[in-house]
């Protein structure tokens, strides 16, 4: 308690001492979520821009996952708030509405720089004519595999397969059942509890033919031929003959970590566990391809923007601070510390970047990737999660099922666009 | 003039005091102690539940200011397909779960009441679960629940060559099987409180009944049942209040779908959370509030009724 105290009135001289020193000395709050790896990564960024900017000091404060949301809009309420904020991507729309960020100025952040250095999927932070946000580091989807499961099916661990067709083929020759049937091993852990409504949303659907939402995103566009024909094809990969069931060891990345699945969709966000992975050899490939060779994959990202309330010589030091932490340098320690992709093109698609077997399927992806604008993520999730367990459970056709899924996303989005 | 003052003060605030009788004064210092606690329960407690009152009439959603809106939020409530199943469901938590929890704590009580070998080690086994975080116990169950290979049920089932259940995965199981870790979880408290409601029924009624020639089954429902009344009361509404509120058990037995599948096991508190917590949609939140608290309060006052003194 004394030393407390005894701190704390340190720090406050100390606090007295600088300003008075230093008149044009600025700080300014830069507010993310609890996340070991990130807070890291962003302790020493802050140390090297204050090594630069010795007039800028810059305070971090972060709040658990669960509730981070809740506190930004909490503060703002108060009348408080951070100068730069971490925002998943789909939360821009109520950020913006709810006038915690502000655009950014086109003159600091030119618009044809921002879209010719980052890749394409930034445009997801636009609004109207304003970026209101820049991404770090960014995340996609890819296919691991168990290369000691491909071994003993009979499998080349080093050719992982190539397209849906071969998916399929794959799965079916890794799949293990005991005697009464149950499965003991799966050819592919999945589900859309996991990242597959992603798979779903933004892959399979356009490699049907189709596209999930209309072009203004105000309509939901995959109850079409396009995305029956996804939809069909998804289930039957956990159908009777299928390569895989819904809920096996309680979710798929669970199945994949004990050695228990063959093959399993997840995103760059995974590597950190699966790297404690000692006990199998696994590998990363491409998401696949349909049978035209058409690819496409599913990036999202966590953006930094400049809160709302910041004006001023803040204002000026909240650019300059987000300037560095979207640069190159930035991306590059952030690449190393928290090991997520980083969102410029020339600081992801390095010579060593593209020779790691681990990075390079996932920055391949990034270049096809599509970014989903969520109004409501969880909301939106799970109307296809309960497409899934209708048919799954209740052996809803899946004309049917699709048809009602868009039928309560749309209900979603109209309730969003509406009150705007 | 300072000093007529402070000879003053104490003096008149003496005569004061003494004019009150000890009754008064005791009642005095009963509610300057009181007071603390009061404003405590006022601030933090009752100021709260008359804003959620006041904001299920609002369009509040965290962002913008709140607007009233009179009862839109009630007529969404009332037309809500999702709110009838989330009813049903937490009436399904409540007339299942009580009954069978308490005529469960009952027969553990009555015969452990019975037993003196290892009395006390039985007891503490049965309280034990009462004491580990539900959010852990929940977890436990949940892997119990799975399918092969790691699910131990089913790999019992599935070793004596029976049929593997879906459980968790089965929009007609996933309840029942939530409310057995339910059930479980509570079992220790009712049954101890079941047991000190039995010690307190004075022996000399048994040894009468005994005289009189009453068998084991007459002295049960003739003595023991209806002595243990006022604890059964207090055992029912205690229990009924706690199915009502279920959201521990079922949120981490069902994280990756919360409520699900296909919300067959979503209570109210469930939907209440998510509404305000996931949408943001705090008026909506807020009606929906206002009726699980009408309803905790007729089941309340409805039971009170049904099993009062005669």
């Amino acid at each position: 308690m004394h030393n407390l105290t005894l701190r704390a009135g340190l720090s406050a001289g100390i606090g007295l001492l600088a300003t008075s020193a230093t008149a044009q000395q600025v700080e300014i709050e830069y507010w993310q979520y609890i996340f070991d790896t990130r807070v890291q990564a962003m302790d020493q960024l802050i140390e090297n821009f204050e090594a630069a900017n010795p007039d800028i000091s810059v305070t971090q404060t972060t709040f658990p996952y669960a509730d981070y949301q809740t506190r930004v809009v909490a503060a703002n309420l108060a009348g408080q708030g951070p100068d730069v904020v971490q925002l998943f991507y789909g939360w821009t729309d109520n950020f913006v509405r709810g006038e915690l960020i502000q655009p950014l100025d086109p003159e600091v952040f030119p618009h044809d720089e921002i879209e010719a250095e980052f890749f394409p999927i930034v445009s997801a932070m636009k609004r109207g004519d304003d970026y209101y946000g820049l991404p770090t580091a960014v995340r996609s989807l890819a296919l691991f595999y168990n290369k000691d499961l491909f071994e003993a099916a009979g499998l080349d661990p080093d050719s992982p397969p190539e397209t849906l067709d071969e998916l399929v083929e794959y799965g079916r020759a890794t799949i293990q059942r005991d005697g009464g049937g149950n499965m003991t091993s799966a050819g592919m852990a999945l589900g859309n509890a996991g990242q597959d409504h992603q798979w779903w949303r933004e892959v399979l659907i356009r490699q049907f033919g189709g596209q999930p939402y209309s072009d203004d995103g105000l309509g939901v566009a995959y109850n079409d031929a396009a995305g029956i024909a996804a939809t069909e094809f998804q289930s039957t990969l956990y159908g009777d003959d299928g390569i895989g069931e819904i809920g096996f060891m309680d979710e798929p990345q669970a199945a994949f970590r004990a050695g228990l699945a063959a093959m399993t969709i997840d995103g760059t966000f995974r590597l950190g566990a699966f790297g404690e992975i000692d006990s199998f050899d696994w590998g990363v490939t491409e998401l696949p391809a349909n049978a035209d060779g058409m690819r496409s994959n599913y990036a999202s990202y966590f953006a930094n923007a400049i809160g709302a309330r910041a004006e001023g010589a803040e204002l000026e030091a909240a650019e300059r601070f987000l300037q560095y932490i979207t640069s190159q340098e930035a991306m590059a320690i952030w690449l190393d510390v928290v090991g997520e992709l980083p969102a410029r093109r020339d600081a992801a698609l390095t010579d060593a970047n593209l020779a790691d077997p681990v990075y390079a399927p996932f920055l391949a992806g990034l270049d096809y990737a599509h970014t989903t604008v969520f109004v409501d993520e969880i909301a939106q999730r799970q109307v296809a999660l309960d497409m899934e367990t209708r048919i799954v459970l209740q052996d809803q056709p899946i004309d049917e099922a699709v048809a009602q899924a868009a039928e309560e996303e749309q209900a979603i989005l109209d309730a969003f666009y509406e009150d705007q | 003039m300072a000093s007529t003052l402070t000879d003053a003060r104490p003096l008149r605030r003496g005569r004061v005091w003494d004019h009150f009788s000890i009754t008064t004064k005791r009642v005095i210092w009963a509610w300057a102690f009181l007071a603390l606690p009061v404003v405590f329960y006022g601030v933090i407690r009752f100021y709260p539940t008359f804003q959620a009152f006041n904001l299920s009439f609002t369009d509040w959603d965290l962002l913008r200011p709140a607007q009233y809106i009179g009862f839109e939020n009630y007529r969404t409530l009332l037309a809500d397909p999702e709110f009838w199943q989330v009813f049903g469901n937490t009436f399904a938590y409540l007339v299942i779960g009580t009954p069978i929890s308490l005529v469960i704590s009952f027969v553990v009580a009555y015969h452990l009441d019975q037993v003196r070998f290892m009395h006390a080690f039985l007891r503490a086994l049965y309280f034990l679960p009462f004491l580990t975080t539900a959010a852990a116990m929940a977890w436990v169950w949940r892997w119990f629940y799975q399918p092969v290979p790691i699910g131990i049920i089913n790999s019992a089932l599935s070793g004596a060559g029976l049929p593997t259940q879906p459980f968790l995965r089965s929009t007609e199981q996933a309840l029942p099987a939530i409310m057995a870790t339910a059930v479980w979880a509570g079992l220790g408290f009712q049954v101890i409180i079941f047991m000190a409601g039995l010690r307190a029924i004075p022996t000399t009624f048994y040894e009468a009944a005994r005289i009189d020639g009453l068998g084991a089954w007459a002295i049960l429902r003739k003595i023991t049942l209806p002595l243990l009344k006022p604890t059964t009361v207090f055992l029912v509404v205690f229990s009924s209040i706690g199915f009502l509120r279920i959201f521990d058990q079922v949120y981490n037995m069902t994280t990756n779908d919360p409520g699900g599948p296909l919300n067959s096991t979503k209570p109210l508190v469930l939907m209440i959370y998510q509404t305000a917590f996931s949408s943001f949609d705090m008026g909506y939140a807020a009606a929906q509030t206002v009726a699980l608290f009408t309803i905790l309060l007729l089941v309340s006052l409805l039971q009170l009724w049904v099993l009062r003194a005669k």
